[in-house]
Order: C-alpha cells, then structure tokens, then sequence
C-alpha cells in the first residue's frame, strides 16, 4: 500500500516545509514571550480600566479561533496600509494569540511568589521595580519553564493553520506534493508521524525538566 | 449594513453548533472511557489508552483532519466533510479529556479507595459511588478548558470545505469585502459560544459540588 520510493522522495521538499514550521514556532515563541508581558503589566496598572482592557483582551485571544484570527490579520492589515509577507503575518498572529497564554502563565507565577518578598525587600530600602527584577522573577520564573514548554510545543502544533494564509509550512506542503502526484498517503502520513516524533520528544524533555525543579 | 450579512452567517452557525455538540459528547463519552482506560488494571487497556490519547495529542487536529477526508479514501473509507469533523475533532477532545479524567481521579486520596475496601464495597461501586463524586468536581473547570479548545478547532473544517461560520465568514469577506464588520461580527460569535459553555459547565460544577456536600452528609 504504502510506495516507499515515493516516500523517499518526499522527504527533501518535506524538510524544507519542516524549517519553515520550525522558523514560524521559534520566531512566534519569541514574539508571544515578549507580548505576555505586555498583558501582564496591563494586568497590573493601578488603574482598573487598563486592567480592565487586559483581561477584555486576553479573553477575547483566547475564546477565538487563531484561523479566525489570522484571517483577520491576513486580510484587515492590507487594509491598513501595513503589507507584510505572509509570514511574518502569521508569525505575529500566532505570537499574539499564544501571548496571551503565557499572559495566565506569567500572572499565575508572579502571584505564587510569598508577598513576604516584597515587604522584606521593602524594609530593606529597595525599590519596586529592583525587587521585581532582583527579587521577585528569579524566583517567579523556573516554575513558569515547563507551562512555557507546553505552549512551545502547541503552537509548534498549531502552525498547520497558518498554510490557510498561504504559507507554504510543512503542512501545506505535503498537500502540494500530494495534490501533484494525486497520492496523498505518503505526504501526510510522514507528516503526522514528524509532527508525532517532535512532540514526543519535546514532551519527554519537558517532564524531565519538570521532574528536575 | 452588517444585518444584511447575518442570515448567511447564521447558516455557518448552526453547522458549528452541530459540530461542537456532536465532537462535544463524543470527545467527553472518550475522555471518560480512555481516561478510565489508563488507570485500568489490564495492562491492555492501559497501553490501548495512552496510544489513543499520545498519536492524537501528538499530531495537530488540522493534520487529523487532513488525513481522514484526504487518505481514509484511499483505504475505502469514505466519509462526509460533516462526519470527519465530528469524529475527528471528538477523538481530538477525548485524547485531552482523558489526561484530565486520569488527573481528577488520581487526584482523589488513595485512602478513599482502602477505606472502602475495608466497607467491603466492590471496586466498580467504590469508582462509581465513592470516587467519581469527589473526582467530578475538580474535573470540570479544566474539560471546560478542553470544550473551548474545541469549539475553536471546529474553524478548521472550514479547511476541508465543511460550510462552517468561518466558511461562510470567508465566503461573505470575498463576495463583499466588508473584512473588518465580517471578522469582528466572527469573533464576538465564537467569544459569545465560548462563554455560553463556560456558563453551562459552571452550573454544572455547582451542581456537583452540592451533590458532594450533600452526599457526605446523608453519609
């Protein structure tokens, strides 16, 4: 049933699909790390609208669909004026819909870590934001690893989306090789079974780390 | 302006209604056996379980769908787009339905299970009367977590033609061009689905909080 030959030969336009999915999880992990914290410091504004605007926000990411969401980007930034490759589009949509994840991540951390810390650091004359840096993330932050490492391999999971927006990931370039031959057995089951691997072993590295703190 | 296109968004409505309420009860009817299934004693059980739960947490849903509506075909299984969505995206929630099954009952103090042994209650009985109520509780706010995972996935059959509300949010945006009304009137959609269900399993979770608290009492 199965045409190894033909499986063989897929194999180098499927790695090239496999670095773009691997590019659009690496550079969107990087995007979505650096907007949770934007949600986080909104969540922490003295003034109730701001933090009211935060969590409006991450509910909102988080109870839509990140096709619905990319479509949005996809096609509204054009609109804007704003034309980016279709890429970087959905490196940015992914970034944002998982950034706000990491948002809850980091929120749940800071909050785990004893008020105690603030009112010593307090006493001993530092500031706010000095026993936030020195004080409080040394200490909020190896908890956070494995829920960060759960996310990095959903989002690598989730990349399969962004072919709609025509990216050519690896998802989306099975189809075309499939869609070429008319044979799509070979091209999406090695598919599945990379995806299957990669998950596999990241997991396992998490659980080891998780073990480990 | 934007009532003119809601007849047609409500036909894709009622299509991820459908498909979030049929993959909805199959995901949670396997979340219950599958996660059963890994704190089995047969051993076949347990490998048969987690094989389910890791090959369809290890793969991403739009794959899974992909493989059943373009390569079942070639084994001669032929289904409906409407049929792969529901099983597809069912077998999707029951592999992390069942992770939390598992927990919630793991979760439940191994002296629960000897003090009832001792009471000379069946194991059927004992997972039945004694631990599923203390378990169910704790196992709702995160299957809530999993149904909105799903509702969202349910957008991905879109992919494979199914005339979903994104399909036909899609359709309407190229036939109109009103991109922004379309999409903003999408995700007040999907956000307001999202909190219907929240709110059905918070009654839910009271619901079972009280019947534990009452059973404990009666006891």
């Amino acid at each position: 049933m199965i045409d190894y030959e033909y499986a063989l030969r897929c194999l180098p336009e499927l790695g090239r699909g496999l670095l773009i999915t691997i590019l659009a999880t690496v550079a969107g992990m990087t995007f979505a790390l650096l907007y949770g914290l934007v949600w986080t410091a909104l969540g922490m504004s003295r003034f109730a609208w701001i933090r009211g605007v935060g969590r409006g926000g991450v509910e909102l990411i988080r109870s839509t669909p990140l096709l619905v969401q990319l479509y949005l980007w996809f096609y509204v930034m054009p609109k804007l004026g704003v034309r980016l490759p279709p890429l970087v589009t959905g490196i940015l949509g992914l970034g944002l819909h998982y950034s706000a994840y990491l948002a809850e991540v980091y929120r749940a951390g800071i909050g785990a870590v004893a008020t105690g810390q603030w009112e010593a650091a307090q006493v001993l004359g530092m500031s706010k934001a000095r026993t936030f840096v020195s004080v409080i993330l040394p200490q909020a932050i190896p908890p956070m690893v494995p829920a960060i490492g759960n996310y990095l391999v959903a989002m690598f999971k989730d990349t399969p989306v962004l072919s709609a927006i025509t990216v050519v990931e690896l998802m989306q370039r099975a189809k075309l090789i499939g869609a070429d031959e008319f044979r799509y057995l070979e091209p999406f089951t090695l598919v599945g079974i990379m995806f299957l691997l990669l998950s596999v072993i990241a997991t396992t590295g998490i659980q080891r780390l998780e073990s480990h703190t | 302006m934007l009532l003119e296109l809601l007849p047609q968004l409500f036909n894709g409505l009622t299509t991820t209604v459908a498909l979030t309420l049929g993959a909805g009860l199959l995901g949670l009817t396997l979340s219950v056996i599958a996660g059963a299934g890994r704190i089995a004693r047969n051993p076949w059980l347990v490998r048969a379980s987690r094989t389910y739960v890791e090959l369809f947490r290890g793969t991403s849903a739009l794959i899974q769908l992909y493989w059943a509506y373009f390569v079942l075909p070639l084994f001669g299984v032929r289904l409906d787009a409407m049929t792969v969505g529901i099983c597809v995206l069912g077998l999707n929630a029951g592999a992390y339905g069942a992770e939390v099954v598992r927990g919630a009952i793991l979760a439940v103090p191994r002296g629960q299970w000897e003090a009832a042994q001792v009471l000379g209650l069946g194991w059927r009985f004992t997972l039945i009367h004694v631990v599923v109520p203390q378990a169910l509780p704790r196992a709702l706010p995160p299957l809530n977590n999993v149904m909105i995972e799903l509702l969202k996935n349910t957008s991905l059959v879109s992919l494979i033609t199914l005339a979903d509300l994104t399909f036909e949010a899609q359709a309407l945006r190229a036939a109109t061009l009103r991109t922004v009304e379309i999409f903003g009137a999408l995700l007040v959609f999907y956000l307001v689905m999202a909190l219907g269900i929240t709110a059905v399993f918070r009654r839910l979770e009271r619901a079972a909080q009280q019947r534990l608290a009452t059973t404990v009492v009666r006891a």
